[in-house]
């Protein structure tokens, strides 16, 4: 069974609002020395493969990044994890590539790749938070796709995934290959790699793909969406902080503000 | 933008928050583009649907009724709105961005050849120029997208427009749209779902919901959210981390994943304010904030902040409160 997850690198999401600016020639932050980080749900997605891959006798697991070469750190971490392999999909000629681009582009990587009977990826990234790469992929695979799944179970010819569902959660089981999309849980807590783990990572391989390596539609290549403009926004209240330093005199106080604001 | 075509799913008796939300959005944005508003509605047998739809401002609703429709299916649901798309000649496809909304605008953009834009909260316009507004970067900043192909498909956030108010005096089309259903597509099967029996009060609906999160320290401090939440009317939510720790179950989150609210009334202990959790609270009204660590995010966000151990602030809260709202 081949089990491939697609990672991305993403600006840390807890970065101080205080340090978060949107260049304006490119409407994209100003990563400065901001910290870079594997996105959170990706970072679960892979967890929940490596588990996956370790109960299943002959399983691998490939990790897929695409991004440019700082993005080969969030690749080291699935090593780290045990991936079995590491590929970066990049070309210097993409651009402002969409959730749709990067779902073709991955789509067809997976097929260069000899295809795959799971795709896990995170339900959305932290920073554009489209939450479409992995419908877009299961489509252009022409293979069912499950969103929000916080966890899987395999069977012989089936998947069971949990998934969350408004007021409670479903159960839905789908045949390989699919696309499942993935949310954190009790059960998918990152580990920490083991020192031995850091250390094999960084002398595996990471393999490259660019455009010409894959069997790639230029035209699905083109963002369907362009940002045309984008702008910090100020979300700060102005938070009133009550005085008290008793739990009950803060209790108080805060029934009487509550009072005055007629929420009760 | 000349015909913009809405996905309105029914729960029960009544068309869900989300597609009232999108109707009025879709409403807004056809007075300004001098556009028409057309729905579809999907299931059993939508007639009751379809007429709240033209209160809501639909000039024509398409229906798809069979039975195998009658719980939501991804590959059937995703099949005929294709089918209603494309038999309707719209340019636009707007859905609410919800559960099913991000099962579907993904898989649906890609089969039209169609832009897909997600999360939208608003639109702009600037002479025949449309662009679709949304957050990015977890709401730290807004973005304005234009779309390059001649069709698109939008989702509207959970929970980011104002419903607009129906008019049960305007007329409109129903039409019932020939789809056999293609068993052979059925790839996805329900196996089980499960309604949380925590509280009778959704989160979604909740006018006031009491939070808990990593600073409880554990999941014995739920249960003084919830006598604190029973005694307001209202009901328990938790953040990512209280969650992914096992203290509660994840249905109750609220963010980003989980669930997006609206309450008069959030109550915050013990969250940090993660940049997703917050995201899941931007229409609240009043947020209180009570957490030990006067450097919190959570407190950039709240109206009211009290700096102190939950364990010292929410039992005499709850005493007090007993005393004032009998």
């Amino acid at each position: 069974m081949h089990i491939v997850v697609c990672l991305k690198h993403v600006l840390d999401p807890e970065i101080k609002p205080r340090y978060f600016q949107i260049d304006p020639e490119t409407n994209r932050p100003d990563y400065g020395d901001n910290d870079m980080v594997l996105d959170s749900f990706a970072e679960n997605a892979l967890e929940l493969a490596i588990q996956l891959r370790d109960k299943t006798p002959g399983a691998t697991v490939t990790a897929i990044c695409l991004g440019d070469e700082s993005s080969e750190e969030v690749l080291r971490r699935a090593l780290a994890f045990t991936a079995n392999a590491a590929v970066r999909v990049w070309d210097s000629e993409w651009e402002n590539l969409d959730g749709q681009a990067v779902g073709h582009i991955l789509a067809q990587t997976i097929k260069t790749l000899g295809g795959a009977e799971l795709v896990l990826t995170g339900y959305q990234a932290s920073d554009i938070e489209e939450a479409l790469v992995g419908p877009v992929m299961a489509e252009e695979l022409g293979i069912p796709c499950v969103t929000l799944v916080s966890d899987l179970e395999l069977a012989d010819d089936s998947v069971k995934s949990t998934c969350e569902a408004e007021g409670g959660y479903t159960v839905v089981s789908v045949p390989f290959p699919a696309v499942f999309t993935i949310i954190s849980s009790e059960t998918n807590v990152p580990r920490l790699p083991k020192v031995k783990d850091i250390r094999l990572a960084r002398s595996k391989s990471i393999s490259l793909f660019e455009a010409e390596d894959t069997d790639l539609d230029k035209e699905r290549c083109q963002p369907g969406v362009r940002l045309e403009r984008a702008y910090v926004l100020n979300r700060d209240v102005n938070c009133e902080i009550l005085s008290g330093s008793e739990g009950t005199v803060l209790a108080d106080e805060l029934i009487d503000k509550l009072l005055t604001l007629k929420i009760f | 933008m000349n015909k913009i075509l809405i996905y309105t799913h029914h729960q029960e008796e009544s068309l869900s928050s989300g597609a009232k939300e999108v109707l009025a959005f879709g409403s807004r944005l056809a007075s300004v583009t001098e556009g028409t508003v057309e729905a579809v509605l999907v299931g059993v047998k939508p007639t009751a649907g379809a007429k709240e739809a033209i209160s809501y401002g639909a000039s024509k609703v398409y229906t798809v009724c069979n039975p195998l429709l009658a719980e939501y299916q991804v590959d059937l649901y995703a099949d005929s709105l294709y089918t209603v798309f494309q038999q309707s000649g719209a340019d636009v496809l707007l859905l609410s961005f919800d559960r099913t909304g991000k099962d579907l605008a993904g898989r649906l953009a890609t089969r039209l050849g169609a832009s897909a834009i997600t999360e939208v909260t608003d639109f702009r316009t600037e002479g025949s120029k449309l662009t679709w507004v949304r957050p990015i970067y977890g709401d730290k900043a807004l973005g304005e997208y234009s779309t390059s192909r001649k069709k698109v498909v939008v989702g509207i956030r959970q929970k980011s427009q104002d419903q607009a108010v129906p008019d049960s005096t305007r007329t409109g089309e129903i039409i019932e749209v020939n789809y056999s259903v293609p068993e052979e597509k059925v790839l996805t099967k329900l196996v089980v779902k499960i309604q949380s029996a925590l509280s009778d009060i959704r989160l979604e609906d909740a006018n006031i919901i009491v939070s808990g999160g990593r600073g409880l320290g554990g999941p014995e401090g739920f249960q003084e959210l919830q006598a604190l939440a029973e005694l307001l009317g209202g009901t328990v939510g938790a953040s990512r981390a209280a969650c992914d720790a096992g203290w509660v179950p994840s249905n109750l989150q609220v963010g980003q994943t989980g669930a997006v609210v609206a309450p008069d009334l959030y109550i915050a202990v013990g969250i940090s304010g993660a940049s997703q959790h917050l995201a899941g609270i931007t229409s609240a009204k009043t947020v209180v904030a009570i957490n030990s660590d006067p450097e919190a995010p959570i407190f950039k966000r709240a109206n009211l902040g009290v700096i102190a151990d939950y364990k010292t602030v929410i039992p005499a809260l709850t005493e007090k409160l007993k005393k004032v709202l009998v």
